[in-house]
């Protein structure tokens, strides 16, 4: 088994806390994990990226070769179109559909969903909605991880109890919140999927 | 039971199990996370490991080698320009030596992500003469970090720990050995070794030329040296990081090259032969500059030696898995191409920075003269440089905004006007401005005092808010030019004219804008309990 994910957004906006709870689960279901994450400058809002990867057998790489991504996961969605040279023929995008725009020339609505329609059944989820439902818009990542979580390979109860724990410091009511968020999120990919 | 960590944080753990007594570091990417993980995670140690910020990477070195010099382990980080600043010192400490194990973690930074350059260390290393270790996963770096400081302690020189930005920005599960102790305090009076007059030097320099060979042996049985055996013609010299990009491509493609992993140096001369002897052709595949391919291949050239400098690999940026299969003779793959109506989204100063309300400000100002240049400096606010502000015109390394804009006003540049962090000016920037009063140079140096090193996440400023002003009037700064500003909208009328009368006038001036990082404010009001 070997899962390769690109988790991308603009910096500010969190994907290292869903990269956070994918690596624990998969470190806690004695799988090898690499995550190569950004630092620096770019994280003023810029283009950020992390190369995850999950296997039960040694990984080499930090990086993701080009076409090997079975899943792309964005919480921006003219970012999930940044990486598509490392999307494999058969990967998936999940993306959400709420677009950042902090930079001149951002493509139209249409002209983004055109292109994620053309990769291979994308999801695509309404995240700041679904987390206001869940409680809070603040709980867009874990919509995203949840809807994510049928291309994972990772159990549900795994991701769940990794929520759990790294939201625990800031209360119960917090990380139920959370847990709230990831089913909602996963509730919708599956929707989608049937749908499809 | 493992635990998940950034290769740099991997280094931190090993040099706290390795029983180090202290750490010393300025931050800068990709090294920083190093310093921050003891500075965290130091406090269940049964004895005390020193940790706060250093001023800058040249005072870091030279604490680290007192600490050694006094017996005790220390660890000094930096990224790798941070190196230009500490090599008068790094050069020197391989000529004295060291007493406890002294082991300098430097991060290179390939490809530029958060730096001015892609210089390898590694060439200080070789210049340096010592032992380099350049390990190529994240458990390797907590290992090698063990390994490093027995290796200092055993030779009595420092030891180049080098890693690139991939290894120390990516996480992956570690397992940590037995802690070891810290060393007791021992200092020996060897001013035949430490004091650098020419005759101690002379014979210091000797014995250490005389060591090489035996520093070529350590790296001849070294763990982090090893052959992947297989089969063909061609095969493969894999130094540090690309050791893993060639065995995923090995792995992917089913190839069976053998593979010569490099990750201890002087190069081992045996074990390279070997390979040589064995192949008809070799890839050398090395992270950062082709620093042995160029010694591999001689000045005539061997055409049996491919890599980075024949274009067999690219001569500039990180390596990656993709490069390395274009290396070995892969075809290339077809991918699902970016689409053209991509866009590209730069970094930009965050929403509400102070930052932003002094380039305002300034960009006024700089409008009414004839000559709007304006020297900068390494921070945040080099985001200054881009649209909508596009308010600077220099950024070359630590302090130079100070230095260079009197270099320009010696030539006859008006107005001079140089714009500098709090952390960056500490830093590099104070012994500039001390040349410009003594020259009476006609300079505005202006301090963005946001309270913090934001830029690399928000670490300590060795100096900020009033003693920035006391440092200032300390090298004479005159009280009636030394200004400060508060860079909020609702300040704006009243800071463009203390600008504008400081940019007028014809001598040294500084205004400080103070006001805190607004990332640094956010992270103190949701944790009220961190140090201010």
């Amino acid at each position: 088994m070997q899962i390769n994910i690109i988790l991308a957004g603009v910096g500010g906006q969190g994907i290292l806390t869903i990269a956070a709870v994918i690596d624990h689960a998969a470190l806690q279901s004695g799988l090898t994990v690499r995550q190569a994450e950004v630092h620096g400058m770019s994280q003023r809002g810029g283009a950020v990226q992390s190369h995850l990867r999950i296997s039960d057998k040694e990984i080499f790489s930090d990086l993701i070769a080009e076409g090997t991504a079975n899943l792309i996961l964005s919480v921006e969605p003219l970012e999930a179109l940044r990486y598509l040279p490392f999307l494999a023929p058969q990967g998936r995008i999940v993306t959400s559909t709420d677009s950042f725009i902090n930079m001149e020339g951002y493509p139209t609505t249409e002209q983004i969903l055109d292109e994620l329609h053309r990769t291979n059944h994308p999801v695509l989820v309404n995240a700041a909605e679904l987390a206001r439902e869940a409680g809070s818009v603040r709980t867009s990542n874990m919509v995203m991880l949840g809807a994510a979580a049928p291309f994972i390979g990772i159990a549900t109860e795994m991701l769940e109890a990794s929520i759990e724990k790294l939201f625990q410091a800031k209360g119960a009511d917090i990380a139920a919140m959370n847990i709230r968020a990831f089913r909602t999120g996963q509730a919708l990919s599956q929707l989608q999927a049937t749908a499809t | 039971m493992k635990q998940l960590l950034l290769g740099a944080e991997a280094i931190a753990l090993g040099a706290l199990d390795g029983g180090i007594s202290g750490v010393y570091a300025y931050p800068g990417t990709p090294s920083t996370e190093i310093t921050e993980y003891i500075q965290k995670n130091k406090g269940d140690r049964e004895q005390p490991v020193r940790s706060a910020w250093s001023a800058n990477e040249k005072t870091a070195y030279e604490a680290a080698l007192g600490m050694s010099y006094a017996g005790k382990r220390s660890l000094v980080c930096m990224k790798h320009v941070g190196l230009n600043v500490a090599a008068d010192a790094f050069i020197n400490s391989a000529i004295t030596g060291v007493n406890g194990g002294l082991v300098v973690a430097v991060a290179d930074d390939p490809s530029m992500h958060s730096s001015q350059n892609e210089q390898d260390s590694r060439v200080y290393g070789k210049f340096a003469m010592v032992p380099v270790v350049e390990p190529a996963s994240q458990q390797e770096l907590y290992d090698a970090a063990r390994y490093a400081f027995d290796l200092s302690e055993s030779l009595k020189l420092p030891v180049l720990l080098r890693l690139t930005t991939r290894l120390a920005h990516s996480r992956a599960g570690v397992e940590g050995t037995a802690r070891g102790t810290q060393n007791q305090l021992n200092a020996p009076y060897a001013p035949e070794r430490f004091v650098l007059m020419p005759h101690n030097a002379r014979r210091q320099y000797n014995n250490l030329l005389a060591m090489q060979a035996e520093l070529e042996e350590h790296s001849e049985q070294s763990w982090l040296n090893r052959l992947i055996p297989g089969t063909g013609t061609t095969g493969v010299l894999a130094f540090g990081i690309a050791f893993n990009y060639v065995m995923e491509v090995r792995q992917a493609y089913a190839l069976d090259c053998p593979v010569l992993k490099i990750g201890h140096y002087p190069l081992p001369r045996k074990k390279i032969e070997a390979l040589f002897n064995s192949c008809e052709t070799i890839l050398v595949a090395e992270e950062g500059y082709p620093v042995y391919e160029e010694l591999l291949r001689g000045y005539f050239g061997n055409t049996h030696i491919k890599g980075r400098l024949d274009g067999t690999l690219p001569r500039a940026g990180e390596l990656n898995a993709d490069s390395v299969a274009l290396a070995l003779g892969l075809a290339k793959k077809e991918v699902i191409p970016v689409p053209a109506i991509m866009v590209n989204r730069p970094p930009e100063l965050c929403k509400g920075c102070g930052h932003r309300d002094l380039y305002e400000a300034l960009n006024t100002v700089m409008n009414a003269h004839v000559q709007q240049h304006v020297f900068s400096d390494i921070g945040c606010y080099t985001l200054g440089a881009l649209a909508p502000y596009n308010a600077i015109h220099t950024c070359v390394d630590m302090g130079a905004s100070i230095t260079m804009a009197k270099g320009a006003a010696d030539a006859g540049l008006r107005p001079a006007v140089a714009v500098i962090g709090d952390s960056t000016f500490t830093h590099s920037g104070m012994t500039g401005l001390l040349d410009a009063i003594n020259d009476r140079a006609p300079l505005t140096v202006i301090i963005a005092d946001n309270d913090t090193t934001a830029m690399t996440g928000g670490q300590d400023s060795s100096a900020n808010g009033s003693r920035l002003l006391d440092i200032c009037r300390g090298l004479g700064v005159d009280e009636a030019h030394l200004k400060t500003i508060i860079p909020l909208k609702s300040h704006l009328a009243e800071n463009i004219a203390v600008l504008r009368e400081e940019i007028a006038w014809d001598g040294v001036s500084v205004v400080v804008a103070q006001r805190e990082c607004i990332e640094t404010a956010a992270r103190k009001k949701r944790n009220p309990a961190a140090k201010a």
